[in-house]
């Protein structure tokens, strides 16, 4: 079967400073990826090239067997960055009207689609108010919502939980699992937190632009003979150097 | 304790921005520089026709530092036609001047010195009366005509077409920048690009977006500017309206590119002296024949030149739509560079 993203061997550098040392990743359909390293570890430049937005100095990247950057595939792709971004003038359901006029869905399918990820991420009530009477959770889940907006085939999340309460956390974290698992998206989360680590179905350790080890979370355990996460990546980090 | 390291922490965020650092030391001196040559420019002496003058008058005029063309013969035209700045006449006796009067402060001085010299003569004729010929000229009064305005013209009749144009430019330019520039700053920009949206569509988006706020605030300057300020409109409002529209669409154009190259609304606002100031100075409230060679080339590629060019030929001194048009050509190119500038520039955001 031909995987849903493909990442080979890819470089990239800004200026001098290399940002990312051949990358090789590949994700099959209906998988929750995630990526785990430090801040500054280049998970966000990879998420940016697997979107399109930052092109490879050197190696390939296909989404959906078609190569990367193209701005078609951006149709099946739904992006959540670090920051909320959204427009605080207008009202939830302004900005999720807006993003679902940019993916070119018609009024019917906007209304179905907007009440769909509203009551998903429950913010239902609050869709009348102006973003910016908002509480900081209220704004990730929009953001959520706004990623989610056109159906796509594959979510990206930059960060999804950061900054979020345990409780929110936890209910953002069970609608990744159910999107997965019953609607069969292929999902890639990026994050520095172990506990978030080990509910994927894949992780990634990235380091300096460099993938330390991959695996699934039980079978890295195994690796490094050791029950703790966090563990895990400091020893792969120790092997690597 | 607390202070010192508040104290501290602002110089070294100073430090890291070398670029403001850079606008406070170093553009009051270029606009220092600027203001300096500007203001020192050679004055250019005046030129005056002459038709049926007789050749004391006219050696005495050279005298004065005025250039002195004779005419065999005059039609309404020849001020404007020959680019002089006035026309003496002699008619049974009386001396008759005709001013162009395109730039109040010069006309005045022309006017000035062609009194001095005439009532010298005249002066001169009237002791030499009982030996020399009979004295051609029978009064020491002038005829004053004017080709633009009248007596009454003011600098600010001049200055306020100008003035439009440039209000128009100045506000348009900051707010469409600041616009695009939050959208960075917030992260939305990012997010529209990572939809199908191409990029030339955000900057349409965004001229047509802001374009239409500009054409309020446009029509609501002119309207003002002409109906309650009474400021002088020989030519059609329709003429200044396009004028300001196009001079609006460049002031847009500019703005959304320039953001590009800020990283806060305080960097934006640092581009006011780069970008802005100079337009007021080569928008034609200094005579630009005075400015030494260089700056002539500079004025040719600021946007407002050839707006305030415009204005003050339809506002002031009656000019057509064909009149204009070279100064309306030079404006939507200006428009269209900075368009296709814009698109590139978001390249930075999104590689397609």
């Amino acid at each position: 079967m031909v995987p849903t993203i493909k990442v080979e061997d890819v470089n990239k550098s800004y200026g001098k400073k290399p940002v990312l040392n051949g990358v090789n990743l590949t994700i099959p359909k209906g998988q929750l990826f995630g990526l785990i390293g430090p801040s500054g570890a280049g998970k966000t430049t990879l998420v940016k090239m697997i979107v399109g937005m930052e092109k490879a100095d050197t190696g390939t990247i296909q989404v959906l067997n078609q190569k990367m950057p193209n701005l078609g595939l951006l149709q099946e792709i739904g992006y959540m960055a670090q920051s909320d971004a959204l427009y605080v003038e207008l009202t939830g359901e302004e900005n999720l009207k807006f993003f679902a006029s940019l993916f070119g869905l018609n009024k019917d399918v906007q209304k179905t689609r907007i009440a769909y990820v509203a009551s998903l991420v429950n913010l239902t009530e609050d869709l009348k108010k102006r973003v910016a009477a908002y509480s900081g959770g209220m704004k990730r889940r929009l953001s959520l919502a706004i990623a989610l907006i056109q159906d796509p085939k594959i979510l990206i999340l930059d960060e999804p939980t950061v900054g979020i309460d345990p409780e929110l956390k936890l209910s953002i974290w069970k609608e990744f699992l159910r999107l997965k698992n019953e609607e069969g998206k292929t999902i890639i989360v990026t994050t520095h937190v172990m506990d978030e680590a080990v509910k994927c179905d894949y992780v990634a350790m990235v380091r300096d632009g460099r993938i330390l080890t991959s695996g699934s979370p039980t079978e890295l355990k195994a690796l490094y003979e050791t029950d703790d996460f966090d563990e895990v990546f400091l020893k792969a980090g120790v092997k690597q150097s | 304790m607390r202070m010192t390291a508040l104290i501290k922490r602002i110089c070294q965020q100073m430090l890291r921005d070398k670029r403001t650092l850079a606008l406070m030391f170093v553009a009051p001196l270029l606009i220092l520089t600027l203001m300096y040559f500007l203001f020192n420019g050679n004055t250019v002496d005046p030129k005056l026709g002459v038709l049926k003058i007789d050749s004391g008058l006219v050696d005495a005029f050279k005298k004065a530092d005025i250039k002195v063309k004779q005419y065999e013969a005059v039609t309404k035209d020849t001020v404007v036609d020959d680019d002089l700045d006035g026309l003496l006449q002699q008619d049974n006796g009386k001396l008759k001047l005709t001013l162009r009067n395109d730039d109040p402060s010069k006309a005045k001085v022309l006017q000035m010195k062609v009194n001095q010299v005439v009532a010298a003569e005249f002066q001169f004729k009237m002791m030499m009366k009982s030996s020399g010929p009979a004295p051609t000229i029978t009064s020491k009064s002038i005829d004053v005509n004017y080709v633009y305005g009248n007596a009454d013209t003011v600098f600010f009749d001049v200055l306020s077409p100008i003035l439009v144009g440039f209000f128009v430019f100045f506000f348009v330019f900051i707010i469409s920048g600041i616009g695009l520039l939050r959208e960075r700053t917030t992260g939305t920009l990012e997010r529209l690009l990572s939809t199908p949206i191409r990029r030339v569509e955000i900057v349409t988006a965004y001229l047509v977006g802001y374009g239409i706020f500009a054409v309020i605030q446009t029509m609501i300057v002119v309207f003002y500017a002409i109906n309650v300020l009474d400021i002088v409109l020989v030519g059609s409002i329709w003429n200044v309206l396009l004028i300001n529209l196009l001079l609006a669409l460049v002031a847009l154009s500019l703005g959304i590119l320039l953001s590009t190259f800020a990283a806060s609304e305080f960097q934006m606002i640092q581009f006011i002296p780069i970008a802005v100031i100079p337009q007021v100075f080569f928008a034609g409230i200094f005579p630009l024949e005075g400015m030494a060679n260089w700056l002539q080339a500079v004025a040719k590629i600021i946007p407002m030149y050839y707006a305030g060019d415009a204005l003050k030929g339809v506002m002031y001194k009656g000019e057509s739509f064909s009149e204009i048009s070279g100064n309306l050509i030079a404006l939507v190119i200006f428009a269209a560079i900075f368009i296709v500038l814009n698109i590139l520039a978001l390249k930075k955001y999104r590689k397609l």
